[in-house]
């Protein structure tokens, strides 16, 4: 076992291109999740979530407060679960921790749709975007002063071990990344034929038509919200994972960014679709991870942090081409 | 039997549309509610179906009652529940879902019987089934009206309301709208029809409303009305003799008050 700084520059071509293609799929992985949760929300309520930043920071946070401190501050109990001082959680204890971490972010999400969102239904869609623009203000200033400089360890069981693919260096953290991914993506994809999935459909479509019908429309806006933070917080929770951020932690440096780097990935796939925000983030990913290993050579005239505006060059490009995305619905509209 | 008594509805807290406005629909019945436009139709059906806080109306005077049971501070789910769904005016189609995601919507509140009613809803409409997997939005305008029936149809209601069902539609889809409308009278369902076209709504209907501004201005069974010379004048557009037309004021001979305000 190796442990994990990759260093592309002492291995073959054909192992820098697994390690390549690997760091995409996982870095796609992320996205996918963030854009699911924005996708969930704007499906259910046509309004995009700005505060996607500071919720999923918080989700992440969730999970390293209950894992790593053992408990809420000003809470009179521990974490029963927590790990004792010093130790890593096993893998299933891991699990378990991201379920509550992520069951938190849900009631999180209840909590803000319920305050914030439910009192303005009816109201024009730009003011609702603009207060969650608020929440995510009035958010940020927690997770800061949560995370200090250095960053909170997550407790990942595996740490940073990797395996060794005839070369290539595969951090296990991607693996996982790329499997929770699929399940969450597959889990959406299969909520959107049930009952309840139609419906939320149907409330986007027309509220009140979605009314007329008995489908309780606030109850559908709850039911999304919390998905919605519950996925972006599980994409955060994901991306504090070493390598993701070396050492593995939830920081101030990286996360607060995380949700708007998802905008070119959703604006890709198209701002309703499943679909759209699995295949965006797999293509929006890959193209910023292949751009910043094999265009490294020119670093000097890019600069060393030009990978980054490859996701936005993608998204103006697309813009132009097809405004409603690559799968985003069009308006339907008889001729 | 639906009751709706002295309703009085405000939007906005300032624009009185329904001024006690009372009728009823007993069981088993076609009941048409006829009235031009801005007479306070759809705003009638809005408020026994629960949906005038969508639009920022209230009702501030009067009750709607089904079968004994006061409804008229009900959530929409709960009225559709307790067996009254409605047909929009407009249609108002999930455009972007299939005909089969748009009946599954209907069926929101009724999961148990949803295979029966699907069944039921295929029987009557025998083009949806032709085209279940479609995308609604693009179906044609009268397939559109069969699937806005069919989905409210879904709930399995004891009193159908169907807002302006012709609207739009060709004089050959209209005989087609109302045929339905008859068949599914027959099976039970109540029905409270709101239309402009007053020649459909009364050749089928057991009983008519006139509304104007928001109160009703005349009544009776729909063969009285349909015999009326004043409805004739108005809704039916037959001139009796000599073909020439008449002042609305001459004609009308229930009560027009003059004011300077309202």
């Amino acid at each position: 076992m190796i442990t994990a700084v990759l260093q592309f520059a002492q291995v073959g071509a054909g192992a820098t291109l697994i390690q390549t293609l690997v760091k995409a799929l996982a870095l796609g992985s992320v996205y996918v999740l963030i854009a699911l949760g924005f996708v969930i929300i704007f499906k259910a309520t046509q309004v995009l979530n700005f505060a996607a930043g500071a919720l999923s920071m918080a989700g992440a946070m969730f999970m390293t407060i209950l894992i790593s401190d053992g408990g809420f501050p000003l809470l009179p109990f521990a974490n029963p679960l927590a790990p004792a001082e010093g130790e890593t959680a096993g893998i299933v204890l891991f699990f378990v921790h991201v379920l509550i971490a992520l069951a938190l972010a849900a009631i999180l999400g209840l909590v803000i749709e319920r305050v914030a969102i439910r009192p303005m239904v009816g109201q024009p869609l730009f003011a609702m975007a603009v207060i969650t623009l608020g929440i995510e203000i009035a958010i940020r200033p927690f997770n800061l002063d949560a995370t200090a400089l250095e960053g909170r360890q997550l407790g990942v069981p595996w740490g940073a071990n990797s395996w060794d693919w005839g070369g290539a260096v595969v951090p296990k953290s991607y693996l996982v990344a790329v499997i929770v991914a699929a399940i969450a993506g597959v889990s959406v994809l299969f909520f959107f034929r049930t009952k309840l999935g139609v419906a939320m459909r149907a409330v986007a479509f027309d509220q009140e038509a979605a009314m007329a019908q008995g489908i309780n429309v606030g109850r559908v806006f709850a039911i999304a919200w919390a998905m919605g933070t519950a996925l972006a917080a599980l994409g955060a929770i994901v991306y504090g994972m070493a390598p993701f951020p070396p050492g593995g932690s939830v920081s101030q440096e990286i996360h607060p960014l995380l949700a708007l780097r998802v905008l070119p990935v959703i604006v890709l796939g198209g701002l309703d679709s499943v679909a759209g925000a699995i295949y965006g983030g797999l293509i929006i990913a890959t193209a910023e991870v292949f751009a910043g290993q094999y265009l490294s050579q020119w670093n000097s005239t890019l600069g060393s942090g030009y990978s980054t505006i490859v996701p936005y060059l993608v998204m103006l490009f697309m813009l132009l081409v097809k405004p409603y995305g690559l799968f985003g619905t069009p308006e339907i509209r008889r001729v | 039997m639906l009751e709706v008594a002295n309703l009085e509805v405000v939007y906005n807290e300032v624009i009185l549309v329904l001024r006690g406005l009372s009728l009823q629909v007993p069981d088993g019945q076609i009941v048409a509610l006829l009235g031009s436009n801005g007479a306070g139709k759809t705003t009638t059906a809005r408020a026994i179906t629960g949906l005038l806080d969508v639009h920022e109306g209230k009702s501030t005077k009067g009750s709607v009652t089904w079968n004994g049971t006061e409804i008229t501070e009900h959530l929409p789910a709960k009225i559709v529940e307790g067996g009254i769904s409605q047909v929009m005016e407009g249609r108002r189609i999930f455009g972007e879902l299939t005909v089969d995601e748009n009946l599954s919507c209907g069926a929101f509140t009724n999961r148990a019987n949803m295979d029966a009613n699907y069944d039921r809803v295929m029987d009557l409409f025998p083009r949806l089934k032709e085209r279940n997997t479609q995308v609604a939005g693009y179906l044609s305008g009268g397939e559109q009206q069969m699937l806005a029936i069919g989905r409210a149809l879904m709930a399995d209601p004891k009193l159908l309301i169907l807002d302006e069902p012709s609207l739009g539609l060709a004089p050959m889809l209209i005989e087609q709208i109302r045929d339905i409308i008859v068949d599914i009278n027959k099976q039970g369902v109540s029905v409270l029809l709101i239309e402009q076209n007053a020649m459909m709504a009364l050749s089928i209907a057991d009983f008519g409303y006139v509304m104007e501004s928001g109160k009703v201005v005349m009544d009776g069974p729909a063969q009285k009305l349909l015999n009326d010379e004043d409805v004739q004048e108005f809704y039916l557009g037959l001139h009796g003799d000599g073909g020439e037309r008449k002042s609305f004021r001459d004609v009308k001979h229930y009560k027009r008050r003059k004011r300077w305000l309202s």
